[in-house]
């Protein structure tokens, strides 16, 4: 399997790897996602119905509702959280649901994650240092 | 100094507390420093999880808000608010809790927070419209705001300067007084980026919210400048505008050329910079956006929910000339979301009636028929105020797109 280093930013320090769950598609906290059960459920959105639990989450951004930091946050007071975020657009929604979920996150990559990331892929997240897929 | 002297516990440990999660934000950000704010919107509310964690007494409720709110593994006592914050969500009905389904415990636990919300000072507006009970920030004013739909309205009608905050770094800014100095917070930040051209001309409060809908789905988080509106919209058009772009999108600033504070010309809109692209609104993309707001199919419908973002004054005389002489259906649930400050003006009736079992759902709020299919599993009907209430006098779905 070949291996391929992205570098970026950090947004939260920490290291970790785990599966990838890439989409396509930018996720709403309130109202997007079920925090006990830990998966999507906005109605048009291709994730519908997943699990995003221990998955390293590659995502556009955040969208919705001031809520959906609380419903992140939530996810990590449950045991449904992703274990590392990788995301392409700031924005307060996904910089407070990073810093509250406690767990790697890192953007702003130097080759598109959505593209590169397939789900699936085996994803070390060393938010110091870069992004091993 | 005050910034240290905080962040190393001189004032206490909840404003340290905050403190570091405000630099813990605000270096996920990217941001150079924090600024000061003296107008913060926020509220806490003890059973915003869904474990509900007991409290018997409000110190209970001071450690649920300090765990959830200022992500801390230590519980402190919430001290009094450093700036003017408003209390936007109550969570329930004061006098219809139970038949909102609010259980006694839960209704026991809201009541001792507001309690503490009260003790520290916060202002009890319980809206998602401060702007509606006075909270009106001036151009150019920092703000940290929670709710996608009063951001937008304060960044792009009034000229204030918010980001769309979090419970938690809104509460942390409640406590310090400060925010990131980022996103909507710079003037660059705040030009416009996507020009929508206007063919069809939005006239109604539902035409207006068709238009944020489709809009906010295209340009997602960044900043449309409409373009060709002739006739001045009014709060509650620029109220559901805004509500709906910042759903279907994540839509935190828009301009109106000629109508809103910071586009009295499309060069001042964009800055003397060009668009990223170019869209128009006409028959088709308001179709589009209509069809996609409605996710039911069965015409008889037994909720209608009406005041998503809350009613103005306007709007409930409106409610109250359609319904006027006539009775809601006996199979149908009427509610109308609206601040209780108003409600007292305006001596509004129709929540007093027993709730039914609900299987199908209209709504006037673009907001509302986005998540409630998600949230509560309703299928919905997307129409008009006019349309909504033929429908809770009928039982019957008969709205259209005319």
């Amino acid at each position: 399997m070949k291996k391929i280093v992205l570098h970026g930013r950090k947004v939260v320090g920490g290291c970790t790897e785990g599966e990838a769950l890439v989409t396509r598609d930018t996720i709403a906290g309130w109202g997007g996602i079920d925090p006990a059960k830990g998966i999507v459920i906005e109605r048009r959105h291709e994730l519908r119905g997943q699990s995003f639990k221990d998955k390293v989450l590659v995502f556009p951004g955040n969208k919705g509702s001031s809520g959906t930091s609380m419903a992140f946050h939530a996810t990590r007071l449950l045991g449904t959280a992703p274990k590392a975020l990788i995301f392409n657009d700031m924005t307060t929604k996904v910089a407070l649901s990073s810093v509250l979920l406690r767990a790697p996150a890192m953007t702003g990559l130097d080759r598109n994650p959505l593209e590169v990331i397939k789900t699936g892929d085996w994803v070390k997240v060393d938010a110091d240092n870069g992004i091993e897929r | 100094m005050v910034k240290k002297t905080v962040l190393d516990g001189g004032e206490g440990l909840a404003r340290q507390k905050a403190m570091e999660l405000l630099v813990r934000y605000g270096e996920a950000l990217g941001a150079e420093r924090l600024v000061d704010t003296n107008n913060v919107c926020v509220s806490l509310t003890a059973s915003g999880y869904s474990t509900e964690m007991p409290a018997n007494k409000e110190s209970d409720v001071d450690a649920t808000l300090s765990r959830m709110y200022l992500d801390s593994d230590e519980p402190f006592e919430i001290p009094h608010v450093k700036a003017y914050t408003c209390r936007l969500i109550r969570e329930m009905d004061p006098d219809n809790w139970e038949i909102q389904g609010i259980s006694p415990a839960r209704h026991e636990i809201n009541l001792l927070t507001e309690k503490v919300c009260s003790r520290i000072g916060m202002q009890l507006m319980h809206s998602c419209t401060p702007y509606l009970l006075g909270n009106v920030p001036v151009m150019g004013e920092h703000c940290a705001w929670i709710e996608s739909s009063a951001v937008i309205y304060c960044n792009s009608v009034l000229g204030g300067r918010t980001n769309i905050e979090g419970m938690e770094s809104a509460t942390a800014a409640m406590l310090v007084g400060k925010t990131p100095y980022w996103g909507y917070q710079h003037e660059e930040n705040r030009l416009g980026t996507h020009l929508v051209e206007v063919e069809y001309q939005p006239e109604s409060v539902m035409d207006w919210g068709l238009l944020g809908y489709y809009v906010g789905e295209i340009v997602q988080e960044r900043v449309p400048v409409i373009n060709g509106v002739l006739k001045a919209p009014n709060i509650a058009r620029l109220k559901h505008h805004g509500a709906s772009a910042a759903s279907s999108g994540g839509v935190e600033m828009y301009h109106i050329v000629g109508f809103t504070p910071e586009a009295h010309s499309l060069e001042q809109a964009f800055g003397g910079r060009r668009p990223v692209s170019t869209l128009k609104f006409g028959k088709a993309e308001r179709r589009k956006a209509y069809d996609n707001l409605t996710s039911a199919r069965d015409t008889d419908v037994d909720f209608i929910m009406l005041g998503c973002p809350h009613y103005n004054l306007e709007e409930l005389w409106n409610a109250g000339r359609l319904l006027e002489g006539r009775q809601v259906h006996s199979n149908v649930n009427l509610w109308i979301f609206t601040p209780r400050a108003l409600k007292t003006i305006a001596d509004q009736e129709g929540l007093t009636d027993s709730p039914k079992e609900v299987r199908t759902a209209a709504t006037d709020s673009a907001k509302h028929a986005h998540y409630m299919p998600a949230m509560l599993g309703f299928p919905t009907w997307f129409g008009s105020q006019e349309d909504c209430i033929q429908a809770a006098i009928t039982g019957k779905w008969r709205g259209e797109l005319r």
